[in-house]
């Protein structure tokens, strides 16, 4: 039996979400070691049994045992959940009440909690983002540092804050409370938007794709639409934006590994089921009067995702969709993408102008993509020079290989021109 | 072809260490089960044998004076055992070599199951 790729790190959400609704957000720590304690344990027997043939519900009933034996030893000398108290003092067994709170759909149930709890009002995005990786992710303190190009100093003090924060938060985020949810709904939606973006566009060091980060931030949205009170137009919008993203992941790198530029991706390796199902997410955005980012983020992949090829797109649509990106959440980054949008439409002179238009340019100098657009269009206008200007510009800020093997391969695109006239 | 069994000594404190993240969990426990599996397909697997628990009771001496195991001590402890067929000694060690265990600073113990000569 082969191992679900990820398997043990996701796992390690839904049992520490689960505990920790079981011991009190107060024994975090206490959750995690018993989950600790349920891998070990998967480790030792496995590797002579095998694995069995529903590895998730035989690290669940692990981590079942485990927390009744905890709750056995330290009934008296620990304050647990408010809820389980009853069952603490009742001379009845322990093992009933435990199995119920360990029933798939409390599980699920569970998870959101600890989701909408994580994005605590006094922690900054990027804690929020960290702490949901870390607890329902199952990401160490290395692996989120890596994926966030930071410290694992500086990771450490942020989780550690955050653990505090998320601490003292008693009681819990309680999913059965309407005004609750509403309030904090959209800072989840952030946060797993951020987290999906950080997948597809990351910054990571040794991967320009992070294909995993995206399939958790997809895994984590579905538990919100799946649930009736969180399944809002805005969490359809978010996770259509998703799905028609992850779509194009497939022909994200070509064949040989190598970044592939949307306008040359190979589009029959786009998932159509991907598509098919963000199509049907998208429609069930529509139900309500509200339009937010994702809407229109979902729109545009929508517009991209209907054109059999490059040339079929229809750019005047796009274009006009980030104009009203602009007007909802304005940003250096969706100007930038609009004005490639234009350059499409009206030609890359028209591209350039926009650029030059955008009103905190200067707040791109830092973002590869930035230069690479700007060589891209310079490019297509036939100035070779400055193409390749920019795109040295961009490759000093590349931050993977395959961002560097990108555009070295468009600096060679640049060789046509005064390649002979340049001296380094 | 001869009986070897593979004693596999670790410290409890050592083999937690070399967890590591869930993630890390998952890949040593595929390289363990790649390298068992790579002995298997050699034919080199009499039995996949058995975890052992790290808790149990030591009985000594002639009062039969019965103790919990002082594990805590012991440098190390066996975690699980297989039994393992190959050529001779020299093969069955040469066998243990791929052992992730090494990579946590745990021990192979090979041990030539007694043959008796009828």
């Amino acid at each position: 039996m082969e191992l679900h790729e990820h398997l043990f790190r996701r796992e390690a959400g839904r049992m520490v979400a689960t505990l920790t609704r079981i011991f009190g957000v107060e024994n975090l720590a206490l959750a995690e070691d018993v989950v600790q304690d349920a891998f070990c344990r998967a480790l030792e027997v496995w590797k002579f049994r095998g694995v069995p043939d529903n590895p998730s519900a035989w690290l669940m009933a692990t981590a079942k045992h485990r927390a009744l034996d905890v709750l056995r030893r330290e009934r008296t000398a620990r304050t647990f959940a408010p809820e389980l108290g009853r069952l603490l003092e009742s001379a009845e067994p322990l093992a009933p009440g435990v199995e119920e709170l360990f029933a798939a759909h409390v599980i699920k149930d569970d998870q959101l909690r600890m989701m909408f709890s994580c994005c605590h009002p006094r922690l900054p995005e990027v804690a929020q983002v960290a702490l949901m990786l870390h607890i329902l992710c199952g990401f160490s303190i290395g692996e989120i540092a890596a994926a966030f190009v930071s410290t694992h100093a500086a990771i450490e003090k942020r989780l550690s804050r955050a653990k505090k924060v998320l601490a003292e938060s008693k009681p819990l985020f309680e999913i059965t409370e309407a005004s609750d949810f509403a309030a904090r709904l959209p800072a989840l939606h952030r946060t797993l938007y951020l987290l999906f973006n950080e997948g597809y566009h990351g910054a990571s060091p040794e991967s320009a794709v992070r294909v995993d980060l995206c399939q958790d931030a997809m895994r984590l949205a579905a538990l919100l639409f799946e649930h009736p009170a969180a399944a809002t137009p805005a969490t359809h919008a978010l996770a259509a934006m998703m799905c028609l993203h992850a779509a194009r992941l497939p022909a994200r790198l070509d064949a040989a590994g190598n970044l592939s530029a949307l306008a040359d991706q190979d589009r029959s390796r786009w998932d159509p089921a991907l598509i098919a199902e963000g199509q049907r997410l998208l429609e069930l955005s529509a139900s309500g009067p509200e339009l937010n980012e994702y809407h229109v983020e979902a729109a545009i992949a929508a517009v991209h995702a209907s054109a059999p090829r490059v040339q079929d797109t229809n750019w005047a649509q796009i274009v006009s969709l980030y104009d009203t990106l602009m007007t909802i959440r304005p940003s250096p980054v969706v100007a930038l993408n609009r004005a490639i949008a234009i350059a499409q439409h009206e030609g890359p002179q028209r591209g350039l102008e926009e650029i030059g238009e955008i009103a905190d340019r200067d707040r791109l100098a830092g973002y590869p993509f930035y230069h690479a657009a700007l060589g891209e269009l310079e490019l297509r206008c036939g100035r070779d020079e400055p193409a390749r200007e920019h795109f040295r510009g961009a490759l000093a800020l590349a931050r993977n290989a395959m961002e560097r093997r990108f555009l070295e391969q468009r600096i060679e695109a640049c060789a046509g021109g005064k390649a002979n006239l340049h001296v380094e | 072809m001869s009986e070897f069994v593979f004693l596999f000594r670790s410290t409890d404190a050592a083999s937690r260490a070399a967890m590591g993240s869930p993630e890390q969990m998952q890949k040593s426990m595929q390289t363990w089960m790649t390298w068992m599996q790579q002995l298997a397909d050699k034919g080199h697997i009499k039995d996949r044998g058995n975890p052992l628990e790290r808790t149990g009771k030591l009985v000594t001496g002639k009062q039969r004076t019965v103790t919990d195991g002082p594990y805590a001590e012991a440098k190390d402890i066996v975690g699980g055992y297989t039994l393992i067929e190959a050529k001779d000694l020299a093969q069955a060690v040469e066998l243990s070599l791929g052992c992730p265990i090494f990579e946590g600073g745990g021990v192979v113990e090979v041990r030539p199951v007694l043959k008796t000569t009828m």
